[in-house]
């Protein structure tokens, strides 16, 4: 039962080992989860899931897994009942100590009695089931089958933890779906690197140390400069037409970006459908800069982030006459502005929020020859990143 | 009430001040049982520190609190060797500059480590410090012991601390320190929830201003877009200005809401007057 869980959990993106194995048998040999499907429930998700991101994906795969079992109380009376009636055929199997109670009571009574625990227990909702982890304690006969063997009372647990899983709080904290300006942040936060750069204001132990050594122990302090972000981005957002359905979302990852403290300088810039001979300051494309200056100015060492759907009518990326703004008279077409981009820098990412399965037999196919694309998700972001702080491209023809 | 050994253990259930729920209170034995460190995640203002002194004070425990900067290293947890100190002490001849052990300070880990009891230690905001800081503790939550390179000396836990840490999300944590922590989200309670948290801030509280203040506060809390939506302490700070001025309703518009104490940045102040008063918010 356990283990078809872990892998299911798996299955749905939650990573799960070996280790988060151990750690939940181990919880559950210790009695942890009070032999109840509820205190399963939160047992599990305690040692099992790490991050709020996957606790949705939890509530599912315990609601796949175990939502018949609290639906199967009745099936599992009459299947106790059953051995009920194969453990008086079976009469030599039993210890002495049960045979006796057996026969004091009698089948009829036996039957009656546990059928009045079972009443009695669903109403108390208390107890757990046994049909969970520890388990194995024989199901026969005895009086307290009820009390003993299965615990009947489990539906209430189980149907609470059900419930539980059913109401799928931890819906909102999916990593997979997009998400809030902060969760952005906590994404672009990886894309950090320190240099120290400026005027000598820490002092340098190890360095005061040695100079003072030398200098036969007459005190020499020797500073240098602290460590500060070194990081540099160029933003370039697509807006207006087919991104308009995504406007929200895009601003969202800007706020995020514009707010880093951690970026040494963020540089971000517009432009509409396709990048042609020029980008511009603002949503409203006045301030235009021309791509060429702007490479001049901003070194290889720039991260490249490029957030746009990159669909467009096959021309507008290809011809030489695409650009939608008259003013663009590169006669280059979009394509090769993009390639003039991807080039320059030595990493850079494209953030698409159409999603991935939608990314062949358009002009996406053409632009992700270019550029590596990830989903604008938070995981897209966050393999983005992880693309971007690895060192230099190995630059391949 | 102490924690006891062997099979028998102590089942954490919360303390007068301090309300649980069955999986925290789950995710909380676990960690005492398994003696893994706790890591509690949640929303700013859900009592993620307070869980730390709630377990302390209901297991009759020490609280060990190690409140992390940005600026923190993991080393300084364990101990401290004030090196500068030293050599200021050798060129200017103050004290016995050979004795080592005079100028090591032991951190917070590191005095958990020591004591002879066992002890509760909060790392507080881990996320806070440098990307590399959980997986720098790593070794010595694992192992609970480690060594003061300089005295050669090693200090070894006597009884495993139990190790509360709580992380506000601003950086997402290493997945190796994840695999080794029990893991609680802390969700933002619900009204009814609110309502027996507001009751222990405020014993007694007039109901209608409970019940009316609660809504107030869902209600903003639900106003779109707030740079900084209010929690639990803003609530439990608002229903104090009210009370300290003897109002007797909790109402968002009109000259006694102290709104102030609810919302507490000026753009978001605007957008929710802007939607109490039935105007459509401009810019957020």
């Amino acid at each position: 039962m356990l283990v078809p869980f872990l892998y299911d959990l798996r299955a749905r993106g939650v990573p799960v080992g070996a280790q988060e194995a151990v750690a939940l048998a181990g919880a559950l040999a210790r009695g942890l989860h009070g032999n109840s499907l509820s205190g399963f429930y939160h047992v599990a998700r305690a040692l099992v899931v790490h991050s709020e991101a996957h606790l949705d994906a939890f509530d599912e795969a315990f609601l796949a897994r175990f939502r018949g079992v609290a639906r199967e109380p009745a099936r599992i009376r009459d299947e106790v009942l059953e051995w009920l009636r194969e453990a008086l055929e079976r009469r030599p199997e039993l210890s002495a100590q049960e045979r006796a109670i057996l026969e004091a009571l009698g089948p009829e009574a036996l039957q009656r009695l546990f059928e009045e625990r079972l009443r009695e227990q669903t109403e108390r909702h208390d107890g757990g089931n046994r049909w969970i982890g520890t388990g194995g304690t024989s199901p026969f006969g005895r009086g307290g089958a009820a009390r003993e063997g299965l615990r009947v009372g489990g539906p209430g647990g189980a149907r609470s933890a059900i419930r539980v899983a059913d109401a799928r709080l931890y819906r909102p904290y999916r990593a997979d779906l997009t998400l809030d300006v902060r969760q952005f942040a906590v994404a672009l936060r990886k894309l950090r690197e320190f240099a120290r750069e400026g005027a000598e204001r820490e002092l340098d132990l190890e360095g005061s140390i040695d100079a003072t050594a030398r200098n036969a122990g007459e005190l020499e302090v020797v500073t240098r400069p602290p460590r500060r972000p070194a990081t540099r981005v160029l933003l370039l957002l697509d807006v207006g037409g087919s991104m308009e359905p995504y406007a929200q979302l895009v601003s969202r990852l800007f706020t995020a970006a514009s707010r880093a403290t951690h970026f040494r300088h963020l540089a971000s810039y517009y432009f509409h459908n396709c990048v042609y001979g020029r980008l511009y300051r603002t949503e409203r494309f006045d301030d235009p800069v021309a791509v060429p200056d702007l490479l001049q100015r901003l070194g290889r060492h720039y991260k490249l982030i490029v957030v746009g759907d990159a669909l467009m009518a096959p021309y507008e990326l290809l011809s030489a006459r695409g650009s939608l703004h008259a003013e663009d008279e590169s006669a280059r077409p979009g394509v090769e502005w993009l390639g003039a981009l991807a080039a320059h820098f030595d990493r850079g990412a494209w953030l698409n929020p159409e999603p991935p399965r939608t990314w062949t037999g358009n002009t996406i196919e053409v632009v992700r020859r270019l550029f590596p694309m990830f989903p604008l998700t938070l995981e897209g972001l966050g393999e983005a990143v992880g693309h971007l702080v690895r060192g230099r491209r190995r630059r391949t023809a | 009430m102490a924690a006891t050994d062997g099979t028998a253990f102590h089942r954490f259930r919360g303390t007068p001040s301090y309300l649980t729920s069955e999986g925290l209170e789950a995710a909380v034995d676990c960690a005492l049982v398994l003696e893994r460190p706790l890591l509690v995640k949640g929303e700013p203002g859900t009592g993620k520190t307070l869980l730390a002194e709630a377990i302390a004070e209901g297991l009759g425990l020490p609280l060990i609190p190690w409140h992390i900067k940005s600026t923190t290293r993991a080393a300084d947890g364990l101990y401290v060797y004030d090196t500068v100190q030293r050599l200021y002490d050798s060129r200017f001849g103050d004290g016995d500059v050979r004795d080592i052990r005079r100028y090591i300070r032991v951190g917070p880990l590191g005095e958990a480590f020591a004591r002879p009891e066992r002890t509760v230690l909060l790392i507080d905001e881990v996320d806070k410090a440098d990307l590399e800081f959980p997986n720098d503790l790593l070794h010595e939550l694992d192992r609970m012991r480690f060594h003061i390179l300089e005295t050669g000396e090693e200090v070894v836990a006597a009884r495993r601390p139990v190790v509360v840490i709580t992380s506000n999300n601003e950086k997402e944590l290493p997945d190796a320190f994840l695999r080794r922590c029990i893991f609680h989200f802390i969700a933002f309670p619900d009204p009814a929830q609110m309502r027996r948290i507001v009751e222990i801030h405020h014993p007694g509280l007039d109901e209608a201003l409970a019940s009316q203040a609660i809504e107030a506060f869902y209600r903003v809390r639900s106003m779109r877009p707030l740079r900084k939506p209010p929690s639990t302490s803003e609530l439990v700070d608002w229903i104090a200005v009210l009370r300290a001025a003897g109002t007797r309703e909790a109402r968002l518009d009109g000259g006694q809401s102290f709104l102030g104490a609810l919302v507490k940045h000026e753009k978001d102040l605007a957008t929710v007057l802007d939607q109490i008063s039935g105007r459509r918010a401009g810019r957020g």
